[in-house]
């Protein structure tokens, strides 16, 4: 069965605080005061493998990514 | 493979200071002192010694720099190596002195660092940029044959963050001396994608007397967690400004003064700590000790603010450069930097506002970690030092009332704050 340890990183350099991510994950995403992600760090749980995959798809700025710990 | 050690050399360079002469020296009378260059003959000969020393980085980081030299070494290809000097912690001289007093230490090591890990390529990134001495001691250098790599150098533009290791990468590529995002890091891919060694001028200097004396030699110094000297900038309460060479652990009062005079000791420059008096006054300068007091020995910038002066007004003028300093690139630190600098700025003030305080730390809380860089938890390490320290204070501002009695600024910082874009290039 295929195991997910991968956790979300934000490129902050990349990315302009649309905030498309939040609105489709906001169970490991919300957004600052300012309009930029907040990411939980931990590994992504495998019940939310497929949400997080299309919030990393869904980023304007592709500043979104799955990253191996 | 065994090391010649130049037995008297190696005894004359054990006391301190080991790095700094009492005057400037040329090629000739530097070999004198140290003994010729000790290449290995080898890549990566080198890299046992320097493991064994425990060196750590000196440009504030503190990372252990056999790894860095493993990584570039063990890489295929074109590789590069840089000796920083940038300096761009406002307050901090002990680079500057250290290429003007002993030029030659900084360039054997850039050397042998280039032997370690086969660079081909090397560079020299400095505040002041191609200055004579430095150019008449690569063209010494050059005439005896010593330098198997030439050198390239080149001027830091006067910005904060111009020395962060990847915006000096970006900044010897044609662009602007700006962060990026890693990984992956310059050790992996640097300057124009080839793997990059950056080493702080001090460090390549401890390489050069470690290549030399052994790394026996340099454990003699320092703790064993943490071995050697380092160069330290020193502000005392009336204003002056030493460079001392000292022993890692040594106790902070024989370098700063804890009298009456004294307000708070800053420890690690502008990204560092406060630590409050007479509280810290038995600790002693390594980061084991200093972590608990979540402080750090940084680059070495040491001072001793006079209790003549707010600790609140020197904190909120330094955190309004160190924002005006933020690449922008990141949203928090473009966001959060300025508001904290405005929070402090209020709270340095007379009736600060109930909620600002607690704004402060929230938005504190909201950069940190969150910047391509380390500028947004270096800033926030400062604030929330001087939060701490400083609370006396700050009940006395809530009242209307402030413990100064003296307004100039105390803490140096560079003349005439960059506005422009272009001061980044």
């Amino acid at each position: 069965m295929p195991e997910t340890l991968d956790s979300l990183k934000v490129n902050p350099i990349d990315c302009t605080g649309h905030g498309v991510c939040a609105e489709l994950l906001p169970e490991l995403i919300w957004l600052d005061e300012w309009g930029y992600p907040v990411v939980d760090p931990r590994p992504v749980p495998p019940q939310l493998d497929r949400e997080a995959r299309r919030a990393v798809a869904a980023c304007p700025a592709l500043a979104l990514k799955l990253m191996r710990r | 493979m065994t090391t010649t050690v130049n037995e008297p050399a190696a005894r004359q360079a054990a006391a301190l200071p080991r790095l700094l002469p009492a005057a400037p020296e040329d090629l000739r009378r530097h070999l004198a002192r140290y003994g010729p260059m000790p290449y290995r003959g080898q890549a990566g000969l080198l890299i046992g010694d320097i493991e064994t020393s425990g060196l750590a980085g000196r440009g504030g980081a503190a990372f252990p720099v056999y790894r860095k030299l493993a990584i570039v070494a063990r890489a295929r290809g074109r590789k590069v190596v840089v000796a920083n000097g940038a300096e761009s912690e406002p307050a901090s001289r002990k680079d500057e002195l250290l290429l003007r007093a002993a030029p030659n230490l900084v360039l054997d090591g850039l050397q042998l660092a280039a032997e370690a890990t086969g660079a081909t390529e090397a560079h020299l990134y400095t505040h002041y940029g191609p200055t004579p001495q430095l150019l008449r001691a690569l063209a010494e250098r050059a005439a005896a044959g010593l330098d198997m790599v030439d050198v390239t150098i080149t001027q830091a533009p006067p910005r904060f963050l111009a020395g962060q290791e990847s915006a000096l990468v970006n900044h010897l590529g044609g662009g602007p001396a700006l962060p990026t995002f890693q990984p992956p890091r310059v050790t992996e891919r640097g300057l124009r994608g080839a793997p990059t060694l950056v080493q702080n001028v001090e460090t390549l200097a401890h390489i050069a007397l470690i290549a030399r004396y052994g790394p026996r030699w340099f454990r003699a110094a320092g703790t064993s967690a943490e071995p050697g000297s380092m160069l330290t900038t020193v502000y005392s309460p009336d204003g002056k400004c030493r460079v001392i060479e000292t022993e890692i652990g040594a106790p902070l009062n024989t370098l700063l003064s804890s009298g009456p005079e004294t307000r708070a000791w800053l420890v690690g420059g502008y990204h560092g700590a406060w630590l409050p008096l007479p509280k810290a006054a038995a600790l002693t300068l390594d980061n084991g000790t200093l972590k608990k007091y979540g402080a750090a020995a940084g680059a070495g910038v040491l001072a001793a603010l006079p209790s003549d002066r707010c600790g609140l007004t020197e904190t909120a003028r330094i955190v309004s450069y160190l924002a005006a300093e933020s690449a922008g690139q990141c949203g928090p630190c473009l966001n959060g930097l300025p508001r904290i600098a405005a929070g402090l700025a209020e709270l340095a003030g007379p009736r600060p506002r109930r909620q600002v305080r607690a704004d402060v730390e929230r938005w504190a809380g909201l950069v940190e970690g969150r910047g391509a860089c380390h500028h947004p938890d270096g800033t926030v390490r400062f604030v929330r030092s001087a939060l701490t320290v400083f609370a006396p204070e700050l009940s006395r501002h809530e009242k209307g009332q402030c413990s100064a009695t003296n307004r100039r600024p105390f803490l140096p910082l560079p003349d005439g704050i960059p506005t422009s874009e272009d001061d980044w290039i």
